[in-house]
């Protein structure tokens, strides 16, 4: 039961993370189906300090080294949805679906380089090993609580201030509702645009590293995430884009994807006999099913997906 | 000159081909930047594929199979293609092609049926799938993006366990249909021996060209192909005209769904590969559909060429790629940059236009300078 409450909490500060990123997007009007790839990319920053950092560091260093580096990763990676969507008015359901293939297809081509580089040829597998140092990470060993989850909380809180009680969230939402209007009253929608992308570009780098870390102490790249980027905007919608309301959505849907993991720790589960792969599935049929229910009044922001145009009335 | 450059066909042509030579001069950075020693000859090497054979029967044997694997992604390009045409992003092809594949191959390997009806399973599967998503988004107003998704892990978890018991103890493929059930495998009637008897060759090949074809046929000449358009351009100036905007939905996604069933059915009914159970991630054929489907102009005759370039260079990768100095994904990282340079075309056309425009306007505005001083001249 501890087990099953420790990787609920995990998984669900992960979706939370990467939920309120696809929502600070998705409110200044760019939909960021790309979230996968920025997490993929996130986790191979911050999995990459992970491996290099020596033992002898101290844990706040670790910590502190690999969240900036997962952030830091996450922001680049999502400029290129930025510049693509923003700036060039690409399509951006076409654009995030190239970030998600291109972030599993760099992060496959880096980690494979790099073991090849270090082992002579001999090892080509996309496998990053950062159990050196993992250990740092957890606020009380022998569990799942790290350190990640209390940013989870932070960011948590942050996030509903920043964007229902600061000058800065109002106005990113109404670009996200009626930029003309926006730019009407003189804000500047673009650089809107570009610091909701970037936030969730750091959102999703830093959920990118907790999901990776979570339980394991190695990652092969060469499956991403693991589709937990799609699940954090299933999230989001089930959540109406609104940060209380992504918790309690991101709880139901964590829950689920731990029982996934642990399972086989439950003797009345274990009798029924259901396959592992019903448990796989859980969480997408869960999300399908409530999707299905509550897309109809959707709170959606009504400019999302439309590329801003000064001219459009 | 200009009149060839305002051609729409041949701005997505050249579009097309910038799109290709940026990912691949990418793609030739990053490798210079794993080993700078050996990166020429490794591009070249993607770029070749088969032509790096020695004898020209080996050639010959490579490029049936590249044409094996192009078959399968021209049609996973046109399902995306298709929809995309009506306003909606198959994304979901991926998960169509997999519950394809799973009801092809339960068929033939444990209801030993013939390859037709092995067949017809794959295309009623990924329809069927693919009407979900149709429904969700008619009735219920779910992205098909996000349902799709969500139906692509779906059928990749029931595949693998429906396919679980088909794969001999201790292997992870299951067993090869020509070993249980040789009549479900498509007939060749005789293609492979144009392609020195390379036995993966099959009616594949002609089956899926004259679907292209006929998927141009019906967006461009056909009413339904008018209809469905116009509900892509606009969904309420569509319904306003008295067009049935969720039936044509449906109808679009469950063909959509079809050919990317039909793609997994043609692919696994040739025998070339089997299925194994124990992937953890979605087979890549249906996300490179989309790279197909765009690099080729979003036109079902581009998307031919397209999936041909991008199989070709996935294979070239895989087969002359020393994976002791490069990982061959380096392949899967050009088509993934290829798709997101395609998200620019939009704007290189207006750029292209523009410019063209602009200079014809300034060369009607000297003409009318030469006039009037000519005019002027006369008084």
């Amino acid at each position: 039961m501890d087990l099953l409450l420790q990787y609920t909490l995990v998984f669900t500060s992960v979706l939370t993370l990467v939920a309120l990123g696809g929502c600070f997007s998705e409110h200044s009007g760019v939909i960021n189906i790309g979230l996968e790839g920025i997490m993929v990319i996130g986790a191979l920053g911050g999995s990459l300090v992970l491996k290099y950092m020596s033992a002898a560091t101290p844990a706040i260093w670790v910590v502190l080294a690999t969240v900036g580096v997962a952030i830091a990763a996450g922001v680049i990676y999502s400029l290129l949805l930025g510049v693509a969507s923003i700036t060039f008015k690409a399509d951006q359901t076409l654009v995030g679906t190239a970030m998600n293939m291109l972030g599993v297809a760099a992060a496959t081509v880096a980690v494979k380089s790099i073991n090849i580089a270090e082992t002579m040829g001999s090892n080509n597998s996309p496998k990053v090993i950062y159990s050196g140092v993992k250990d740092k990470l957890l606020m009380a060993p022998g569990t799942e609580y790290s350190w990640f989850l209390v940013f989870a909380v932070i960011l948590l809180i942050a996030s509903y201030i920043v964007l229902y009680k600061t000058k800065f969230g109002l106005r990113l939402q109404a670009c996200g509702e009626h930029p003309q209007a926006a730019a009407s009253v003189g804000i500047n929608v673009v650089k809107m645009r570009y610091a909701g992308v970037m936030i969730s570009g750091a959102l999703g780098g830093l959920g990118g590293i907790v999901y990776i870390t979570a339980g394991v102490s190695q990652w092969q790249f060469d499956v991403g995430v693991a589709g937990f980027g799609f699940l954090s905007l299933a999230v989001m919608i089930f959540g109406q884009w609104k940060p209380v309301r992504i918790v309690l959505a991101a709880l139901l849907f964590g829950l689920f994807r731990a029982l996934g993991s642990v399972y086989t720790g439950f003797d009345f589960l274990n009798n029924l006999n259901i396959p592992k792969s019903v448990y796989n599935m859980l969480p997408y049929i869960v999300s399908l099913i409530v999707l299905a229910l509550s897309s109809k009044r959707s709170r959606a922001p009504k400019a999302e997906g439309i590329p801003y145009d000064k001219g459009m009335r | 000159m200009k009149k060839f450059l305002k051609n729409k066909a041949v701005q997505s042509i050249l579009a097309a081909l910038l799109c290709i030579i940026v990912g691949v001069l990418v793609g030739y950075i990053v490798l210079l930047l794993i080993e700078p020693k050996g990166a020429g000859e490794a591009i070249t090497g993607v770029l070749k594929n088969f032509f790096s054979r020695k004898s020209a029967g080996l050639r010959t044997k490579e490029l049936g199979n590249t044409l094996v694997k192009t078959m399968p992604l021209i049609l996973c390009s046109l399902s995306i293609l298709f929809a995309y045409k009506v306003g909606l992003f198959n994304i979901g092809a991926a998960g169509q092609y997999v519950i394809g594949a799973g009801a092809c191959l339960y068929f033939a390997l444990q209801l030993q049926l013939p390859w037709y009806i092995c067949l017809l399973a794959a295309i009623l599967a990924g329809a069927l799938l693919a009407g979900i998503s149709g429904l969700l988004k008619a009735y219920c107003n779910v992205n098909e993006v996000i349902s799709g998704i969500m139906l692509n892990w779906i059928s990749l978890y029931a595949v693998n366990a429906l396919m679980a018991p088909f794969a001999p103890v201790g292997k992870k493929d299951t067993i090869e249909i020509s070993a249980v059930n040789p009549g479900a495998l498509l007939p060749r009637l005789g293609l492979d021996k144009l392609f020195n008897g390379n036995t993966k060759v099959t009616i594949a090949l002609p089956i899926t060209i004259i679907v292209a074809v006929l998927i141009w046929i019906l967006l461009e000449k056909t009413k339904l192909g008018y209809e469905l358009r116009a509900t892509g351009l606009n969904k309420n100036a569509a319904k306003y005209c008295g067009m049935k905007e969720k039936r044509n939905i449906i109808l679009t996604m469950l063909i959509a769904g079809a050919l990317a069933g039909a793609a997994a059915g043609l692919y696994f009914l040739s025998g070339f590969k089997e299925w194994d159970i124990n992937q953890s991630s979605v087979p890549g054929m249906g996300f490179n559909g989309i790279a197909g489907a765009f690099l080729g102009g979003l036109n079902p005759i581009g998307a031919i060429f397209s999936s041909f370039f991008i199989q070709h260079i996935t294979d070239g990768g895989a087969l002359n790629l020393n994976t002791q100095s490069y990982p061959p994904q380096i392949a899967d990282l050009i088509s993934a940059i290829i798709i997101y340079l395609c998200g620019f075309v939009l704007f290189f056309k207006m750029t292209m236009n523009r410019v063209i425009a602009r200079s014809d306007e300034r060369k009607l505005q000297k003409q009318k300078a030469v006039e009037a001083n000519t005019e002027g001249g006369k008084k």
